[in-house]
């Protein structure tokens, strides 16, 4: 371990360190908690300028159902469902086969398509924005969810590949001769071999990208225009021009976006570090 | 066809399934990059016909103002944004204990990571309101006046970039305590026994372990700060005076709000030059590492 860790017998420096810890998150999540604050706070607080003391009345119910009324952001947060779920199949079908084949079955040229999937990966969206904007509104998918759902996950199979190929070259080797020498064919080895060891790969690379697509925003702006199709991000930076002052209304509709990818982090936490964090460690 | 088939399964059925997700990613993603470098040679409002000018687009743009204000941005951006990887070590150092309660207070520290960029970019407009904002009730405790960091050209840029540091950091943290977690013990142990200890067990023990994780730190940093747009749009929309734009919004600026495509296309081109070489460096020192792992 690095650093040294503190004895166990040091009650007092323990206390201390989780202390002075707990002091450091406290500052580091300070604007987070400024905006949860907000989103209970009254509109008449607000209008006193009562914008950081602690609330004198808590009005958590009414700002949220506010949001839920008087503003479209159920229906966006609808939307990103309908985007972002199916999104995330088609993403975790489309890998598993691509990365099954580059890492089992090398042929001339898999490295080259290996590494396309993985530098297309890094290049920013604008770089592609006008044919793709252009391909979505001649197949007459603009400014529909299908846009979206088509660009992202062609988007995401090039990371995902990544990952599946890295995951199921780690595999152990035997399995597959194994397989191969009782003539199995190769979807059969998919079917038997691949599909129920990848399970935890898969979950991993499921929550990623559900975080990944949800978060979107450039292309939730370029593929979409009208509010029956705009994903929550789309949603809250136009929500926040039309409410300016209600910033109690914006900051619980900023919770609301928020809370989706937050609570999955939590629920899955150790196949979320496990994913971003796979190809930076060995093992 | 059976008989074909039969015989042709071995490599058949691995092309049919590779196809699907190699002609998706290769249609969407990879024709699309390049058919913007065949667009921006053209004058196109992105309906109409399409006309050949040649060089003009990239002619005007060397003599375009606004494109080194951008540049300048993504500079300033890029170099601001290097501080997240040292930043992310030293959190990560400071909070690799295994006491109870660590934990949760790890995964406290990686919530900025899961936002969105836009979630973000409306929290941080928040703290820098020059009237209710958190900035004001800092600058309010010592009797000043913040100044309108969003609304002043001479700080619009660093405060995003800041804002924007706040999820970089994380991701960088998330690295190196993953990085942390698998130190030799050996090493460590015998670092120890070595008498070295602090900053020259950190320098000359850690670190060298720590290389591989750190170039990917170093690397994704640089393509957040080259891809940087959401914080921009959200936070500044570019302004004030286009003082904030990096080369992804004026690009998106250009083509979406000036129906001008093919200047938008030139660039995208140039971001995609610039791109191509980091992602060159990259997959290089990837595939360094992966032979060095053999």
């Amino acid at each position: 371990m690095y650093p040294r860790p503190i004895p166990e017998d040091a009650k007092i420096q323990r206390a201390l360190y989780v202390g002075g810890v707990t002091l450091v998150v406290a500052l580091w999540l300070l604007p987070l908690f400024a905006v949860m604050l907000t989103s209970i706070r009254s509109n008449e607080e607000l209008m006193a300028g009562n914008y950081w003391g602690w609330p004198q009345k808590f009005s958590l119910v009414e700002n949220y159902t506010a949001v839920f009324e008087q503003t479209a952001m159920l229906r966006f947060f609808l939307n990103s469902l309908l985007i972002t779920i199916p999104s995330v199949i088609g993403v975790l079908i489309l890998s598993t086969l691509t990365g099954f084949v580059l890492s089992r079955y090398p042929f001339r040229g898999s490295n080259l398509i290996f590494a396309l999937f993985v530098g297309g990966n890094f290049l920013p969206a604008q770089v592609m924005m006008i044919p793709v904007r252009d391909l979505m509104v001649r197949l007459g998918l603009y400014d529909t969810v299908y846009a979206l759902i088509v660009f992202h996950i062609a988007f995401q199979t090039g990371f995902a590949t990544l990952f599946m190929r890295n995951f199921i070259a780690a595999l152990p080797g035997e399995l597959f001769q194994a397989a191969r020498a009782e003539g199995a064919s190769p979807a059969q080895v998919l079917r038997h071999v691949v599909v129920p060891l990848v399970r935890p790969a898969l979950a991993a690379l499921a929550i990623l990208t559900f975080t990944f697509i949800w978060n979107d925003y450039f292309w939730a702006i370029v593929l979409t225009q009208s509010d029956a199709v705009k994903p929550v991000t789309a949603g809250l930076n136009n929500l926040r021009g039309e409410w300016t002052s209600a910033w109690n209304i914006v900051s619980a509709a900023t919770i609301f976006v928020a809370l989706p990818p937050v609570a999955m982090f939590f629920l899955m936490q150790k196949h979320f570090i496990s994913g971003l964090t796979m190809g930076a460690v060995k093992g | 066809m059976p008989r074909f088939w039969r015989k042709n399964r071995h490599w058949l059925t691995p092309a049919l399934f590779l196809l699907p997700g190699l002609i998706l990613f290769s249609l969407v993603i990879l024709a699309a990059s390049v058919e913007t470098v065949w667009i921006s040679p053209h004058d196109w409002d992105g309906i109409g016909a399409k006309t050949w000018v040649g060089l003009a687009n990239y002619v005007e743009l060397a003599d375009d103002p606004q494109f080194y204000v951008s540049l300048k941005n993504n500079v300033i951006w890029l170099l601001i944004f290097m501080l997240a990887p040292p930043v992310g070590l030293a959190l990560a150092l400071i909070v690799n204990q295994q006491i109870s309660g660590m934990r949760i207070l790890k995964s406290l520290f990686f919530v900025p990571l899961v936002l969105a960029t836009v979630t973000v970019g409306v929290i941080f407009g928040w703290v820098y309101d020059p009237t209710y904002g958190l900035l004001q009730l800092i600058f309010g405790l010592f009797g000043g006046t913040a100044p309108a960091l969003l609304s002043d050209e001479n700080f619009a840029t660093f405060a995003v970039v800041a804002a924007a540091l706040w999820p970089q950091i994380a991701f960088c943290m998330v690295l190196f305590l993953a990085g942390l977690n698998n130190l030799n013990e050996d090493l460590i142990g015998a670092g120890r026994v070595d008498g070295a200890r602090g900053w020259r067990m950190l320098r000359h023990v850690v670190l060298p372990q720590l290389s591989q994780v750190g170039f990917i730190a170093i690397a994704v940093t640089v393509f957040g700060a080259l891809r940087s747009f959401d914080m921009v749009a959200v936070m500044t929309t570019g302004g004030p005076y286009g003082s904030s734009t990096v080369l992804a919004y004026q690009m998106y600026e250009e083509s979406i709000f000036s129906y001008r495509f093919g200047y938008g296309a030139a660039i995208a081109t140039v971001l995609f030059a610039i791109m191509v070489s980091f992602i060159a460096w990259y997959l290089r020192g990837l595939i360094k590492a992966e032979r060095s792992n053999d």
